[in-house]
């Protein structure tokens, strides 16, 4: 991999054991990718939560802390897996709770910025076109690849701190021009209605592209998402198919035209109503029992929480109801009385974390929740793995069948 | 009967094992009992069995960027794969075997690699040659 001298200087240790690290990390996984070279990223987004980093996670942060870490470009959070203010109700137990707080030092000693959001191209700085960032969750990656036109791969937790530490990303995949050509073409027959429409659009799509280095390009749609709308497909698309970046000819920057993405080139393949239901038919039906009801993956937006406010507003909860929401919504929920609406159901309104990062499957355990319903077609597909069956219904239906303890 | 097969260049050191085939896809956070060290997840091809100190071959790496860190502290409990091949790799699990020091390739010249190898074949794999030799007596 070619590098500057700067570059060089970090790699010989000259700028210290942590950028070392980094860049070494960086060389490394450039390699694999064929990275002529590492490219400025103007912001890096880690996630880094404790159940995912375990114990050792968390060594090798206070190591980087010793080793005299200090991040290089503005870099931010993904959701916390622990809310310090709401644990011990969810069966969390004081030892997450302190591995949390580690964490969440060593991160602060680095100086990066605590956002704990997944939503931060809502509430903190949206990257603009072109723009090559190192960001750190799916969801965020997909919705700021495709509807922003900025350029970032995955970088799981260990490459987002990287970058921050080097204010660099190795040259591959989304960031260079040829990757950024759709692979497939998909044209929708039913229009989407609602998030949760949005979202299994997006399941689909996921699915049948089906790979890191597929692109789909999507058209026939006669309906501009909104931001949230754009959100649940996105990062329904990223967990099913782990696809990284989507066009919507028309919609999307990088696609004014099918034509500009090389979709034209492409055979077109529909996707209808039937194939919509089919999908959805695997994640519940009618008369369901249910144990706990979450709204999360991705955090709620101020207008979802607006909108789910407006429907429980008077409503009495018969399953357990948890929202996730960012640490920077949260506050303005409280002030507008979203909160205390919110959770004069029953439910509980979460900051700065969400469900599935937030070791869902002890929480499930401690509270004899299996039966999960959401209107997030993501977390419908991830929970599984952590003991829950997952159920998928619109939130005006979720929050319907919170109140009767069943799918309605 | 030895059978060579070349793939692109990979991260981390030469091993050797035995081989757990499917074809399906991976997610340290969606598929996995990452205590128990076994595939958690109702749908996987997989699911019931252990992956520790297996060379997991699969199709493609799926989903979240919390695998990343879940090899590490996989590794760091020694329940763990040895090696994991795919047909295509994301990035995300690429940089996970960075930390972990965890051996890992992927694109097979030969085609489709959960087809050119079999659950229960011992394998060598050579990240650095991009060489994965099977060496079924």
């Amino acid at each position: 991999m070619k590098l500057t001298d700067e570059e060089k200087a970090m790699l010989a240790g000259e700028m210290g054991e942590a950028k070392r690290w980094a860049i070494d990390h960086q060389i490394k996984v450039g390699g694999m990718f064929d990275a002529p070279d590492l490219v400025p990223v103007s912001q890096a987004h880690m996630m880094a939560d404790p159940e995912s980093l375990g114990e050792a996670g968390g060594d090798f942060l206070e190591d980087m802390v010793a080793k005299g870490a200090r991040v290089a470009i503005p870099m931010i959070t993904d959701p916390r897996g622990v809310d310090l203010n709401h644990y011990r109700p969810l069966g969390q137990s004081e030892e997450m709770a302190t591995l949390e707080r580690r964490m969440i030092a060593a991160c602060e000693k680095m100086g990066i910025l605590m956002t704990n959001t997944c939503v931060n191209y809502q509430t903190i700085m949206p990257p603009v076109l072109g723009d090559h960032v190192a960001y750190g969750d799916t969801g965020v990656v997909i919705y700021s690849n495709s509807i922003c036109g900025a350029r970032s791969n995955f970088e799981g937790g260990p490459s987002a701190l990287a970058a921050g530490l080097t204010g660099r990303t190795p040259r591959y995949g989304l960031h260079l021009d040829e990757n950024r050509q759709a692979t497939r073409r998909f044209v929708v027959r039913e229009q989407p209605k609602e998030l949760t429409d949005w979202g299994v659009l997006g399941a689909l799509v996921g699915k049948l592209a089906g790979s890191y280095w597929a692109v789909p390009v999507i058209e026939g749609l006669e309906v501009v998402p909104t931001s949230d709308e754009a959100k649940h497909m996105g990062a329904a698309m990223a967990s099913f198919g782990s696809t990284p970046l989507f066009h919507m000819a028309g919609i999307t920057p990088e696609a004014q035209t099918l034509a500009d993405v090389g979709g034209d080139k492409l055979p077109a393949e529909e996707i209808t109503k039937a194939d919509l239901d089919a999908l959805r038919a695997g994640f519940g039906a009618k008369g369901d029992k249910i144990d706990v009801v979450v709204f999360a993956a991705p955090q709620l937006s101020i207008v979802e929480m607006q909108a789910l406010a407006a429907q429980c507003a008077g409503k009495t909860f018969k399953s357990a109801v948890i929202v996730c929401t960012s640490p920077q919504v949260y506050p303005d929920a409280t002030r507008m009385g979203l909160i205390d609406v919110i959770e004069g159901t029953g439910a509980k309104v979460l900051e700065g974390t969400c469900f599935y990062n937030q070791y869902a499957r002890e929480i499930g355990e401690a509270n004899g929740w299996t039966r999960l319903l959401s209107n997030s077609a993501k977390i419908v597909n991830i929970i599984s793995g952590y003991g829950y069956t997952p159920a998928l219904a619109s939130m005006d239906r979720c929050v319907a069948s919170a109140v009767a303890g069943e799918i309605v | 009967m030895t059978k060579e097969l070349k793939c692109h260049k990979g991260i981390g050191e030469k091993v050797q094992g035995i081989a757990l085939v499917a074809d399906d896809n991976f997610s340290a956070r969606y598929d996995l009992d990452r205590k128990k060290g076994v595939f958690s997840r109702p749908a996987h091809k997989l699911c019931g069995q252990s992956y520790h100190d297996k060379i997991l071959v699969l199709n493609t790496s799926k989903g979240g960027v919390a695998s990343a860190w879940m090899l590490h502290e996989m590794k760091s409990r020694n329940i763990c794969p040895k090696a994991i091949l795919f047909n295509t790799a994301n990035t995300i699990l690429a940089q996970g075997a960075a930390l972990a020091n965890l051996t890992m390739c992927d694109r097979f010249e030969d085609g489709d690699v959960t087809q050119l190898i079999q659950t229960g074949d011992e394998v060598i794999v050579d990240p650095e040659q991009g060489l994965v030799t099977v060496v079924n007596g």
